[in-house]
Parts: structure tokens; sequence; C-alpha cells
């Protein structure tokens, strides 16, 4: 094209003329590409405008009547038409940080032992299996949860718990109450399965792109495999292992079939981890297709709009993070 | 060119299933009735060549889709009120009826062993009655040998025409339940466990020791589950078996009801099943398209006459056949053109 363009200076203006036009396709080319892909990110802006937009309007009865006390009450009476949100924003936040808990370290220390100690023979089937564990719907661990892992729970991990810490003043009643087998603790545990592949992929990847350089020189000085991990590895690619921390919580937190089957869908604040809950997610599946009545549909649509705001929350946090961690880099 | 022969070939394809959608009866609701619909729906097809697009997305989007007129009818497993079918320019009426029958996990038991009234359930799920062997139950099994476990109550956690009318049935049998409750297809349980669908009561109730539930009563017939008798309004002791659904619906008063409100629980008569109930298809009195509600009706009529038999294989409960004539002259005069001409006819 710029070759062209040097040749448009030519006197012969009867040649000129044909490669004008292909100049000027050209550009129209170049402008309908750049209109395309304007188009394009445009429309994921529409849509997410489109979606807060209808939860906004379709929640608005439900904060009417209800005020700010939806987001504190645990109600949730269909027949009075009385809701309150309560029990579900607990659920959700509690199943999700305790399978945080667990799924980090776990996924963190796969991704460091594939990266820094395994034998390579060994370093693809562990990968394979974790991107397979990945590509699990999600209905499966719920089946799985529901057949193999609550009864398994119920007659052996709830019955040790309940014993062990019977008599220990706060966790007593924590881990309270018969043993269901489904429960939040339950749903927690699944939930931390579903979120490891997310946090180990991406933090393997990342763990991959540390410098060979920087690590060898810090074994050279005699440093162990530990100090290299947590004094070279893990500094150097914070941002990544963060991000994919977050990409894990986002999906803890709107997760929905598995948490649906094992939770116990009780829409109650109880102090033990064993029993019953629920989640905003698994309250709107459960409910939606039988709600009669404007006040129960648009109460489920607020719970919508408020697992909207929780994620939008923990994605501004994460990116607040990253951005302090930037800043403090850059000093 | 081949390419272009395929499009051509989809183009054609598409036109075809097109046009036999267009022919097709719409409908949207229960998930109850889905089975019976479905294979209804196949046997009319074969007879007649008609088909049938039921959507069972739940009571309440079968509700919705009517009154968005989206579909040419709805069906909910929950009468609506006879104000709000009016209100809305409605027609109600039944299809076939089932309902629901609780079940248990004790050692020892055998089915239909275990004997329960409506009070003693009611304060089961109450929370009310905490082991199995409370005197309130012990007094109504005095032959069962009951175990001193904790009662672990199972309920439906998604809205569900069962749970409508198991609730339904509590209500009207416990004021304590009716005041802190009450009947919907989804209520803010006092205690217990929720499972999503039958299979998710089934599974819990099998997986836990001491633990009752209730499931419809096809699905326990089928899985054969630890089904529990009942006393009833009568004060006698029942089974749930096809005869005693049947006897429900046979002595509910259908004839003085208004849009077939009738919720068949706890209903009168020696040999009733107390926690029944039928679903129920709502279509606009006068349909802005005539000809589709009359194919719809046509089809329902022929499923009335002929479908009896398969929804007994089913373990569905056919409509008593006073209620069912009723039901064709409540057509007759209120499914009407715009200029009052009923849109169906028997022949």
């Amino acid at each position: 094209m710029s070759e062209m363009a040097m040749q448009r200076v030519s006197p012969d203006a009867s040649r000129a003329d044909p490669r004008r036009l292909v100049i000027r396709r050209f550009a129209a080319g170049d402008r309908f590409f750049h209109l395309a892909t304007l188009g394009a990110a445009l429309a994921v802006l529409v849509i997410l405008g489109g979606v807060i937009v209808s939860l906004v309007v379709g929640s608005a009865p439900a904060f009417r009547a209800f005020g700010f006390g939806f987001f504190t009450t645990q109600v949730w009476n269909p027949v009075t038409e009385k809701f309150g949100a309560g029990a579900a924003i607990f659920g959700t936040l509690v199943t999700s940080a305790i399978a945080m808990a667990i799924a980090v370290p776990i996924g963190i220390g796969i991704a460091i032992f594939l990266t820094e100690l395994c034998p390579p023979a060994l370093r693809r089937p562990v990968g394979v299996a974790i991107e397979l564990l990945a590509g699990i719907p999600s209905i499966i661990y719920g089946i799985w949860g529901l057949f193999v892992f609550a009864p398994f729970m119920q007659q052996y991990v709830q019955p040790g718990l309940i014993a062990v810490f019977g008599n220990v003043p706060v966790l007593s009643s924590v881990f309270a109450g018969p043993p269901y087998g489904i429960g939040m603790l339950t749903a927690s545990l699944i939930l931390s399965i579903m979120v490891l592949p997310f946090i180990t992929s991406i933090s393997r990847d990342v763990f991959e792109t540390v410098p060979p350089m920087l690590k060898e020189s810090a074994y050279g000085l005699g440093c162990t495999t530990w100090e290299v991990v947590s004094n070279i590895v893990l500094p150097y690619t914070r941002v990544g292992v963060i991000g994919g921390v977050m990409l894990g919580l986002g999906r803890a937190l709107g997760e929905t079939m598995a948490i649906t089957f094992v939770i116990g869908n009780a829409h109650k604040i109880s102090a033990s981890l064993i029993g019953p809950g629920t989640t905003i997610s698994a309250t709107i599946a459960n409910e939606f297709t039988e709600a009669v009545g404007d006040l129960y549909t648009s109460s489920l649509i607020a719970l919508g709009l408020i697992l909207f705001m929780i994620t939008f929350f923990v994605l501004a946090l994460a990116r607040l993070l990253l951005m302090r961690l930037e800043r403090r880099e850059g000093r | 060119m081949i390419f272009k022969s395929l499009i051509s070939a989809a183009v054609v394809a598409a036109g075809v299933t097109s046009s036999a959608l267009a022919a097709d009866i719409s409908g949207a609701g229960a998930t109850f009735p889905y089975p019976i619909y479905a294979k209804w729906a196949d046997m009319y097809k074969k007879e007649t060549g008609n088909g049938l697009n039921y959507q069972s997305i739940g009571s309440g989007g079968g509700i919705k889709q009517i009154k968005a007129k989206t579909v040419t009818f709805g069906a909910s497993d929950m009468p609506l009120k006879p104000e709000d079918v009016k209100s809305s320019g409605l027609v109600q009426f039944p299809t076939v009826v089932g309902g629901d029958v609780p079940v248990v996990n004790l050692d020892g038991v055998k089915p239909n062993e275990l004997v329960l009234d409506g009070a003693t359930l009611a304060s089961i799920f109450l929370g009310k009655i905490l082991k199995w062997d409370d005197p309130a139950i012990a007094k109504l099994n005095p032959s069962v040998k009951l175990p001193s476990t904790p009662i672990v109550v199972v309920h439906r956690s998604d809205g569900s025409g069962t749970t409508f009318i198991f609730t339904d049935y509590l209500s009207k049998v416990s004021p304590d339940w009716k005041s802190s409750v009450g009947a919907s297809t989804a209520v803010e349980w006092p205690t217990g466990l929720g499972s999503k669908g039958n299979e998710g009561v089934a599974n819990n109730v099998a997986q836990t020791k001491g633990a009752i539930g209730y499931v419809e009563y096809a699905y326990a017939l089928q899985n054969k589950m630890t089904s529990v008798d009942m006393i009833n309004a009568d004060g006698k002791k029942v089974e749930p078996n096809s005869s005693s659904f049947q006897a429900a619906a046979a002595n509910a008063d259908w004839a003085k009801s208004d849009s077939y409100y009738v919720i068949l629980t706890n209903q009168p008569g020696a040999t009733t099943w107390p926690i029944a109930g039928a679903t129920f298809i709502l279509m606009y009195k006068q349909p802005a398209d005539a000809a589709a509600s009359g194919e719809a009706l046509k089809f329902f009529a022929w499923a009335y006459a002929n479908g009896g038999k398969a929804a007994e294989e089913l373990n569905y409960v056919p409509l008593p056949t006073a209620v069912v004539s009723q039901i064709g002259k409540t057509w007759a005069s209120e499914i009407t053109t715009a200029d009052g001409k009923p849109v169906y006819s028997a022949k």
C-alpha cells in the first residue's frame, strides 16, 4: 500500500486514477474493519448494560416492598410474600470463602509441584488430569456429590467432626447437628474441587513464564526450592496468580447446579457448617420456574442483581489489589 | 456445488419443519403431567397426524406463557383462583389426577406398614415431633416397633405442584400449619432438608436413616419406595393405590365448583386417598386464534375419550366420566369465537 501511495505522485494522471480508486477501496476496507471491531466491542457494552437495566427494573418491586431490609432479613416465605436475601447472601459468601481457603493452597501447591519439582514423565498426565477436571460439567459434580460424596460425608466425615469438636467451645456450634450428609460444608468441598483446576492451570502457566535465569541464579546462590518459590517465583507471578484466584472465586460465587444438589436448600443462617443452607444461584435455580406472583419473581431477580453486584465488587477489589501491588513494585 | 445443494436442502427442510410446526398444538407449563401429555401426543399424532408441542417449563412458566399469549394452552398443577381465571379471561379445566405419598426410611419398616394421620404428619413437618418413637406415632402404630432415632424431614427445594398438594393437605388438617406455613408451590419450611425434584427427595430419604419425605405417587410406585398409609378425612386407613386416588377424584364435588377450583386433598369418602390433586389446563375464553384453540380442545377431547388406559399405565388417574362430560359443556358454552360460536364441538 505504501508503494502505491508513493506512486500516487506520478505525473501521469490517467494512470493515477485507477490507483486512487484502489487506495480508496483499501481505505474503505480499513474503515469497515474499524467499524466492525468497534461494533463487536460495543455489543458487549450493550449486552452488559441491557442485563443491568433489566435486573434493576425487574428487582424494583422487591426493593420497593422490602427496602434495605431485603439484604439483611432471612425470611423467605412465598406464601405470605415476605422475602429477604440474608440467608442466600450468607450461604454464597461462606461456601465461596471455604472453597477458596481449601482450593488456593492446594491449587498453587499443584502448580509449584508441576513446574518446579515434578519428574517430566508425570508432568503431562497430571496437567491433563487437571484440565479434564475443569471440563467436567457442573451437573456431574452435583450428581456425584449427591450420590457418592454426600453419603461418604454423612457416614465418615461429619460424625467424626461432630465427635472431635463436640466439646470445644466455639467449634462445637460450627460443627453441630445431625450428620445429614448434604449441607454447607459438603457444598464448599465440592466447590473447592470445581475451582481447583482454574487456579492450578493459570498458576502453572504463569509460573512457566519466570525466566530460568532468575531461578538458576537463586539456586546457584544456594537457595532451597522453597526459597526459590517464595522469593523468586511467587513475587514474579503475583499478578497472574491473583488473576487465577479471582477467576476461581468468580466461578465459586456463581456456581449453581452442583450446589443446588448438595447444599440442603434451607433459607436459614445457621452457625453450623454441617447444617443445610442455600446460595443465591441455588435459590434462583430452584424457584424461578414455579415462582407465581410479581413480588416473588421480582425478589428472585433482585437476588440475581445482588449476585451481580457481589461479583462486580470482587472483581473491582481484585483490580484495586493488583494496582496497588504494581505501584509498590514501581517504587 | 455440493455446498449449494446442501444449502438448498437445508432451506427445503426448514420450510417443511416450519409448516409442520404451524399445525402443531402449542402448550407450556407443569412438569408433573408432562409424561402423560407426551404419551397422548404421540398416540394422537399416530392417529390424526396432528402433533403437540408441549414445553414442560413449570406451572409458573405455564401461567406466564398463557397470559403472554405465546401458547394456545397453559398447564398448571396449582389451580388459579376462580376470580383470577375470570379477570384474565381464561377457562380452567382439569386433565388427570395424581398425588403425593409420604415415604420413609426406617429399619425394619416395610412399605404400607406405617400409618400416619394428618395432624401427626403436620407435626412432623413442623418439627414438633422429633423422634420416631414419639407417643403420637406410637399410638397410631401399636404393632410396629419404632426406633428412637431422630426424624429427618426431607422436602422439595424447587417450587413444585407436588409441594402445593402436600402443603395444601397439611393446611387443611392442621390449623397450626395453616397459620405458620400455609400452602403454595414453595413454602418457608420450618425444618428439614430441601432436595431438588422427586429424585432428590427420594435419594435423600433412601440415604438417611429416620428420614421422611413426600414424592409423587407414580414416582414412589415405580421406585418401590417405603410408602406410608394415611388416615383419611373419614377416619379410615387407606393405602396409596390407583383405586384410592380414583376415589379421591370421584368423591370431590366438581359439579358445584367454580372454574373447577377443586383441590383433591382431604376429600370425603371411606376409600379416599387424602393427598391427591388434579393438574389443570388454562385457555382463553375468546382466543385470538380460534382454529388453534379448536385443535387443542379436539386433542383434549380425544385424550379424555381414549387416553385413560395410557394414563393408568403411567400411574396417573383418569378423571371420572361425570367430570369429563361437565368439562365438555364448559367448553361449548365458554370457549367461543368473537361471535359466540364454540371453537370446538363434539361430533
